[in-house]
C-alpha cells in the first residue's frame, strides 16, 4: 500500500495557482524529497497533506485517510516539522513536548519515557528544563523533530528541516533521519532546496511553479542527463555556445556567465574537444552530474540556494548605491 | 467529543503554564482597574457622598472594578491567540487532533482561570475600602466570575480569529472595550442617569455582569432599603419596570457567552 496518494491536487490563492494538478505516490518507509526553488509550491503541498489547507481540486490520502474528510485520522498519523519555528519559546523543552503528548493523547505510562528517549535522541536531555527561548536555531530544530516523532507517526513531514543550520548540524539531523527510517519503518516526506540533501532521498520530485517536472531516484535523474557535466567560461560565451552546438550537436545552457552541458564519458570527450576548439577559453572543468544540473537542464534556471540569493541581493544593493553617487 | 474535551484541557493547561512563567503580566493587569479606583474614588467620593445609606461611591464602584478587571483580562485572552499565530505555535495547535471548538474552549477556560485569579486578588482591597467580605460571598463570587470571564473570552477570541498582528488586536480591543466598560454601570448607577445613557447601558450586556457582582457585594444594603423591588434606584438594573435579580443577570451573561463562543469557534474553523 502507498502511504501517501495524491491525484490531481491543486491549490489556488485567488488567481495564483500555487500547486497545479500534481500526482504522486509515496511508498511506506520511503524518504521522499520535494525539491524546488522559492515559491514552487512545496509548503503549500505539505499544508494540504497535513490538513492545514483545503485543496481547491483533486484528492489526497495519507495513511489511507482522506485529507479533507478524515482530518483527525490524518493528523494522528503524521508528525510535522514546519518551515518556520512553531515552538512555544516561553516554555521549557520538556513542557513543549508534554503539551504535544497531551494533545496527541499519549498514555501516561509511556509519556515520560518517550519524552526522555526522544530528548536523548536529539541530544537535548541536559537542556530539558531550559526555556526554548535560550536555544540556538539548531537546538530548536532538533527539539521540533523530537516533538514531531513523539506520538510515533507513520509519516514525518519535514519542511526544510535544515534551513539556516551549519553544515555540521545539518549532517547531524540527517543522521537522525536516516537512523529513524531504519528503526521505525517511518516514511519521511521532506522539502529542501539543498541539492546535496536531496541526494539522500530514495526518490525526488522536482517541482517548479506548481508543476511536477520530474520524479525519480536521484541516480536515474542524473543518468537521464546523459553523462558528465562540463562547465566552461569562454572569452565570448555566445561564440563558444554556437561552436559547441555546431561541432558536437550539444545543447549547452548559459547561466551566470558560465556554459554548462553534459556529455557521455566526459574524461574522454574533454581532451578531444580541447584539441580543436576555436573560441578562446578562460576556464573549464569536468564533474559528475548533481541534482543542480538536473534542475538547470529541466528549467533552464539554476535553483537558487540561500547563499546565492543573498550574494545577488548584496550585489544589487551595491549597484544601487553606485547609482546614487 | 472526547477530542474536543481533551483539546480544551491541553490548551487551557498551556495557557496557565504561560501565565505562571510570565509573572510581570500578573501585575500589569491590575494597573488600570487600580488607577480607576484611586482616581475616581478619591475624586468623587466626597462630592457624591452616599448613594444609598451605608454605601459610598468607592464601595459602589468597587464590585464594578472587580468585574472590570475580570472582563478586561478575559477579552485580552484573544491576545494569546494572536501571539500564537505570530510566533507559529498556533500551527502546532491547529494540526493536533483536537478540533477547533476544543481550541476555542481551551483558550476561554485557560484565560478565564487567569482572569478569575486576578479578580480574586482584587479582593485584598475590600477591607481597606470598608467593604465586608464573608466566606459565603467569596464562594458565590467565584462561579460568577468564571461565567463572566469564560463568556467574555469569547469576545477576545472572536476578534483574534480575524487578526494577524498584536497591534491591530490591541487597537480593536481598545475601541470595543472602553465604551463597553464605561457604559456598563461600573461608574454610575444605571437607573439614575439620563434616559439615553440608561438605554445604551441596558443594551450593553456587560451591565448585567457588573450588576450581578454589585448585588452580591451590596445585597445587604439593598435589603436594608426594603428589598430589591422597593424603589431602590442607586443599585440594580431595572428593565421594563422589572429589577433584575442576580440569577437573571447571570442568565444574560451566559447567553452572551454561548453566542460569542460559538461565533468564535465558527470564525476560527472557517479560516485555514
Ligand atoms: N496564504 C497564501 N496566500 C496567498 N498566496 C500564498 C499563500 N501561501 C503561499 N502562497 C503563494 O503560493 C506560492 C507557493 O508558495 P509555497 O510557500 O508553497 O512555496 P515553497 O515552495 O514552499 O517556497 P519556499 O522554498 O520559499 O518555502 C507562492 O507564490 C506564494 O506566494
Ligand atoms: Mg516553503
Amino acid at each position: 500500500m502507498n502511504i501517501i496518494e495524491v491525484e490531481g491536487l491543486s491549490k489556488n490563492f485567488g488567481h495564483l495557482v500555487a500547486v497545479d494538478k500534481v500526482d504522486f505516490q509515496v511508498a511506506e518507509g520511503e524518504i521522499f524529497g520535494f525539491l524546488g526553488p522559492n515559491g514552487a509550491g512545496k509548503t503549500t503541498t505539505i499544508n494540504m497533506l497535513c490538513t492545514l489547507l483545503t485543496p481547491t481540486g483533486g484528492r489526497a490520502t495519507v495513511n489511507g485517510y482522506d485529507v479533507v474528510r478524515q482530518r483527525s485520522e490524518v493528523r494522528r498519523s503524521i508528525g510535522l516539522v514546519f518551515q518556520e519555528p512553531t515552538l512555544d519559546e516561553y516554555l521549557t523543552a520538556e513542557q513543549n513536548l508534554r503539551f504535544h503528548a497531551y494533545a496527541y493523547k499519549i498514555p501516561g505510562e509511556i509519556r515520560e519515557k518517550r519524552i526522555s528517549e526522544l530528548l536523548d535522541l536529539v541530544e537535548l536531555s541536559d537542556r530539558r528544563k531550559s526555556k526554548v527561548r535560550t536555544f540556538s536555531g539548531g537546538m530548536k530544530r532538533r527539539l521540533e523533530i523530537a516533538r514531531g516523532l513523539l506520538h510515533s507517526p507513520r509519516v514525518l513531514f519535514l519542511d526544510e528541516p535544515t534551513l539556516g543550520l551549519d553544515p555540521q548540524t545539518r549532517r547531524h539531523i540527517w543522521d537522525y533521519v536516516l537512523a529513524l527510517r531504519k528503526q521505525h519503518s517511518l516514511t519521511i516526506f521532506l522539502t529542501t532546496h539543498y541539492m546535496d540533501e536531496a541526494e539522500n532521498c530514495d526518490r525526488i520530485t522536482i517541482i517548479d511553479q506548481g508543476h511536477i517536472i520530474a520524479l525519480d531516484t536521484p541516480d536515474k535523474l542524473k543518468d537521464a542527463l546523459g553523462g558528465d557535466v562540463i562547465t566552461l567560461k569562454a572569452q565570448d560565451n555566445n561564440a563558444a555556445v554556437l561552436e559547441l552546438k555546431e561541432k558536437y550537436s550539444l545543447s549547452p545552457v548559459i547561466e551566470n556567465g558560465t556554459i554548462t552541458f553534459s556529455v557521455p564519458q566526459g574524461e574522454k570527450f574533454l581532451p578531444k574537444m580541447m584539441g580543436n576548439f576555436q573560441s578562446p577559453l578562460v576556464s573549464i572543468s569536468l564533474r559528475r552530474p548533481t541534482l543542480d544540473d538536473v534542475f538547470l537542464k529541466l528549467t533552464g534556471r539554476a535553483i537558487r540556494e540561500e547563499g546565492a540569493g543573498i550574494k545577488e541581493l548584496a550585489m544589487k544593493v551595491r549597484a544601487m548605491r553606485g547609482h546614487g553617487r | 467529543m472526547a477530542d474536543t474535551f481533551r483539546g480544551m484541557w491541553v490548551v487551557a493547561y498551556r495557557e496557565l503554564l504561560r501565565f505562571i512563567s510570565e509573572r510581570s503580566r500578573i501585575f500589569s493587569s491590575f494597573a488600570m482597574p487600580l488607577l480607576f479606583l484611586v482616581i475616581f474614588g478619591a475624586g468623587f467620593n466626597r462630592i457624591i457622598g452616599s448613594l444609598t445609606p451605608g454605601v459610598n461611591f468607592i464601595q459602589f464602584m468597587y464590585p464594578g472594578i472587580i468585574a472590570m478587571t475580570v472582563l478586561t483580562n478575559s477579552v485580552m485572552s484573544g491576545l494569546s491567540v494572536v501571539w500564537d499565530r505570530e510566533f507559529g505555535f498556533l500551527k502546532e495547535i491547529l494540526v493536533a487532533p483536537i478540533g477547533r471548538s476544543g481550541i476555542v474552549l481551551g483558550k476561554a477556560v485557560g484565560s478565564a482561570a487567569v482572569a478569575v485569579m486576578q479578580g480574586i486578588i482584587m479582593l485584598v482591597l475590600a477591607p481597606i475600602l470598608g467593604v465586608s467580605l464573608t466566606p459565603l460571598l467569596v464562594v458565590k463570587l467565584i462561579p460568577m466570575l468564571i461565567l463572566i470571564s469564560v463568556s467574555l473570552s469569547g469576545l477576545g477570541i472572536l476578534i483574534a480569529s480575524r487578526m494577524r498582528s498584536q497591534q491591530s488586536f490591541q487597537i480593536i480591543v481598545q475601541i470595543i472595550i472602553f465604551p463597553l466598560i464605561f457604559l456598563s454601570g461600573v461608574f454610575f448607577p444605571v437607573n439614575s442617569v439620563p434616559t439615553w445613557l440608561a438605554v445604551i447601558s441596558k443594551i450593553n450586556p456587560l451591565t448585567y455582569g457588573v450588576d450581578a457582582i454589585r448585588q452580591l457585594f451590596l445585597g445587604r444594603e439593598i435589603a436594608a432599603m426594603g428589598g430589591a423591588m422597593g424603589g431602590n434606584f442607586a443599585i440594580g438594573v431595572t428593565v421594563f419596570g422589572h429589577t433584575m435579580t442576580i440569577i437573571e443577570d447571570m442568565l444574560i451573561v451566559v447567553i452572551l457567552g454561548v453566542i460569542l463562543l460559538s461565533t468564535a469557534a465558527w470564525s476560527f474553523s472557517r479560516q485555514e
